[in-house]
C-alpha cells in the first residue's frame, strides 16, 4: 500500500480536489482544482475577499473543507492531519507570535512544538536566524520588533522543521519596499528546495517570485498559466496606440497599406490636428518601422508611439472585475 | 504538550499576572490565618479552606488565571500556529491546563505555611489538614477546568472570566439551596454540586467516590474544550 500512495502523489506535492468551502449562505471557495509540482513556486493571485486565505487555511488543516480533498505529499488532510502538517510550514497574514517571548525563545518553543529533534533544534534555528536575518535581534521581545522584523519571525517560524512545503499568505504586506525585495530574494532562494504557495494582490510581486500563477477570483480559479503566458494575452495579436498629427482618412489609408496590420482605428483629437489611433497588427510582424518610414514619407509626424501588450495588471483586471457590479 | 505547558507556564511568570493573583490570595488566606488562627488561638487551619470568602478567592483565582489561557491565542492569532502545528489538540489543551493547575499548586503549597506554623505551636488534626488539602486541591482543578473550557468559548478574555465565574457560582448555590429542598432533588444537586463533596474532606472523610467525581468533571471540561476547538474549525474561519 505504502508504495502506491508515493506513486500517486508523484511529483505531485499538492494536490486539491474539488475543494467548496460554505459558510452558510456564502461560499467563499467554490470548486476549486489544481496541482503544484514538486519545487515549484506557485502564485496565488486575487483581490481581497476572493478566498486565497481560506484556501490556504484548508490545505494547512487550519480549518476544513465543506467538500473536496486536499493531499499534501499524498497524504490527505482529513485522513492523516498528522502527516500533513508535518510537511507544511505556515506563515499566515498576521504572523502567529507571541510576543511575551523573545525571538529566540518562541523560535524554540515552535520547535519543540513541531516535534524537532531536540540535538538539532539549536543549530537550525541558528541557521534560520541568519537566513531570515533577526540573529541580531534574538534576545528581544517580539511585541517590540517593528512590523517587519515580526514579519521576517512568522517566516522564520514557518521554516522551523524544514518542512517540504511552504504555505505564506502575503508575506511581504506592511514591509517597507527595501524589505520586500529582500523577502522576495530569500522565497526564490527558499524555492530551490521548498515548494511553495505564495498569496499576494500585488502584481509585480507574483511576476517577480512564481513560476505559475493561479488567479482566484470570488472563490473560483480565473486562470492557471505562467506570468509570461498570462501577460502576452490570450489574443494572437499586438496593439498599438499611436498619435500622429497629419489629416485622419490619408493616415489611416496609408496604415492600412502596411503588411501586417489587420486594423485601425483613428481614436480622439491629442493635439492640434494630431489623432490617436489603435492599430492592431499580427503577433509576427512588427509594424512600426514600417508605420515610421510610411508616416515620415508622407510628412505626418509620429507624436507618440506605444505597445498596448497587456500587463498582467490588465488581465488581472479583465479577470476579475466582470462581476463586479454584482457584487456591489 | 511539553512545549506548550512550558511555554504557558513561563508566560505567567513572564507577566505581573501569576504574582498579583498569588498575592491576592495569599493576602486573604493570611487574613484568615490570622482571625481564625493566631488571634483565637485555634490550631484547626480548615476553618481558613471552608470560609466562603476563602472558596470566593478561589473562584476568582481560578477565573482570573485561565481567561487568557485560550481566548487570547485566538485573539492574537498564535491558535493558528498550534492547530496546524503536527501536536494534536488534546495534547494542547492538556498542556495549557496543567500549566495552570502548577501555577495553582504553587500557590496551594505556600499556603502549607498556615499548618506548619500551628503544628509547632498547638497540636491540630492531621487527617482534617491532609484531606482538607486533597479537597481543596481537586476543587481548585475543578474551578480550573471550569476556566479552561469558558476560555475556549470565546475570544474575549473579559467573556471568559465572566462565564467562568459564573459557572462556578452556580456551582456554589447549587450546595447552598439543596437544603431548601427536600429528598431526591437535595440529594442530586448535593450529588452535582462541586462544593457539597468539598466539606467532607475539611471534616476528614476521604471519600473515594468524590475523587472520582472531581477527576470525572476536569474530565469532562477538558474534552468539551477540545470539542469546542474542533467544532469551530468545521463551522467558522
Amino acid at each position: 500500500m505504502f508504495p502506491t500512495m508515493i506513486q500517486a502523489g508523484g511529483n505531485k506535492m499538492i494536490e486539491i480536489q474539488n475543494l467548496t468551502k460554505r459558510y452558510g449562505q456564502i461560499t467563499a471557495v467554490n470548486n476549486l482544482n489544481f496541482t503544484v509540482e514538486k519545487g515549484e513556486i506557485l502564485g496565488f493571485l486575487g483581490p481581497n475577499g476572493a478566498g486565497k486565505s481560506t484556501t490556504m487555511k484548508i490545505i494547512t488543516g487550519y480549518i476544513s473543507s465543506t467538500e473536496g480533498s486536499v493531499k499534501v505529499g499524498g497524504y490527505d488532510i482529513m485522513e492523516n492531519p498528522r502527516e500533513v502538517k508535518k510537511r507544511i510550514g505556515y506563515l499566515p497574514e498576521q504572523p502567529p507570535l507571541y510576543v511575551d517571548m523573545t525571538v529566540y525563545e518562541y523560535l524554540d518553543f515552535v520547535s519543540d512544538l513541531k516535534g524537532v529533534d531536540k540535538r538539532k533544534k539549536a543549530g537550525q534555528i541558528k541557521d534560520i536566524m541568519e537566513l531570515v536575518k533577526i540573529g541580531d535581534h534574538r534576545g528581544r521581545l517580539i511585541k517590540n520588533l517593528s512590523k517587519g522584523y515580526k514579519q521576517r519571525v512568522g517566516l522564520a517560524q514557518a521554516l522551523i522543521g524544514n518542512p517540504e512545503v511552504l504555505i505564506l499568505d502575503e508575506p511581504t504586506v506592511g514591509l517597507d519596499p527595501k524589505q520586500i525585495i529582500e523577502i522576495r530574494k530569500l522565497i526564490k532562494a527558499l524555492g530551490n528546495e521548498h515548494t511553495i504557495i505564495l498569496s499576494s494582490h500585488i502584481l509585480p510581486e507574483v511576476s517577480a517570485v512564481c513560476e505559475r500563477v493561479v488567479i482566484i477570483n470570488k472563490g473560483e480559479i480565473a486562470a492557471v498559466d505562467t506570468p509570461e503566458n498570462l501577460s502576452k494575452g490570450l489574443g494572437n495579436a499586438s496593439k498599438f496606440s499611436i498619435t500622429i498629427a497629419g489629416p485622419k482618412s490619408s493616415v489611416i489609408s496609408y496604415i492600412k497599406e502596411i503588411y501586417g496590420v489587420k486594423y485601425v482605428e483613428a481614436g480622439a483629437e491629442k493635439e492640434k490636428d494630431a489623432f490617436s489611433y489603435i492599430v492592431e497588427a499580427d503577433k509576427d510582424v512588427d509594424v512600426r518601422r514600417p508605420i515610421f518610414y510610411a508616416m515620415a514619407k508622407a510628412g505626418y509626424p509620429i507624436i507618440e508611439l506605444k505597445s498596448l501588450s497587456m500587463s498582467l495588471e490588465d488581465i488581472f483586471l479583465q479577470l476579475t472585475t466582470e462581476e463586479k457590479e454584482v457584487e456591489a | 504538550m511539553q512545549a506548550v505547558f512550558k511555554r504557558e507556564l513561563k508566560s505567567y511568570f513572564y507577566s505581573p499576572i501569576a504574582y498579583v493573583l498569588i498575592g491576592l490570595f495569599l493576602l486573604v488566606g493570611s487574613i484568615l490565618f490570622f482571625v481564625f488562627n493566631l488571634a483565637s488561638g485555634y490550631a484547626d487551619t480548615t476553618w481558613i479552606f471552608m470560609n466562603g470568602i476563602f472558596i470566593l478567592i478561589l473562584m476568582i483565582f481560578t477565573s482570573v488565571l485561565t481567561m487568557r489561557i485560550l481566548a487570547e491565542d485566538r485573539k492574537n492569532g498564535s491558535e493558528v500556529l498550534l492547530l496546524t502545528s503536527p501536536a494534536n489538540i488534546v495534547s494542547i489543551v492538556v498542556g495549557k491546563y496543567l500549566a495552570t493547575l502548577v501555577v495553582f499548586l504553587i500557590m496551594t503549597a505556600i499556603t502549607f505555611i498556615y499548618p506548619l506554623i500551628t503544628f509547632v505551636f498547638g497540636a491540630p488534626f492531621t487527617a482534617e489538614i491532609v484531606g482538607g488539602y486533597i479537597g481543596f486541591i481537586l476543587l481548585g482543578a475543578s474551578f480550573l477546568s471550569i476556566g479552561v473550557f469558558a476560555s475556549s468559548l470565546t475570544e474575549n478574555q473579559v467573556v471568559a472570566v465572566i462565564t467562568s465565574f459564573v459557572m462556578m457560582l452556580i456551582m456554589w448555590i447549587i450546595s447552598g439551596v439543596s437544603g431548601y429542598f427536600g429528598g431526591t432533588i437535595a440529594k442530586v444537586l448535593n450529588w452535582i454540586s462541586l462544593l457539597s463533596r468539598y466539606d467532607d474532606f475539611n471534616r476528614g472523610i476521604l471519600n473515594f467516590g468524590s475523587v472520582v467525581y472531581y477527576l470525572s468533571f476536569i474530565f469532562v471540561m477538558l474534552f468539551l474544550t477540545v470539542r469546542m476547538i474542533e467544532k469551530r474549525r468545521w463551522s467558522q474561519g
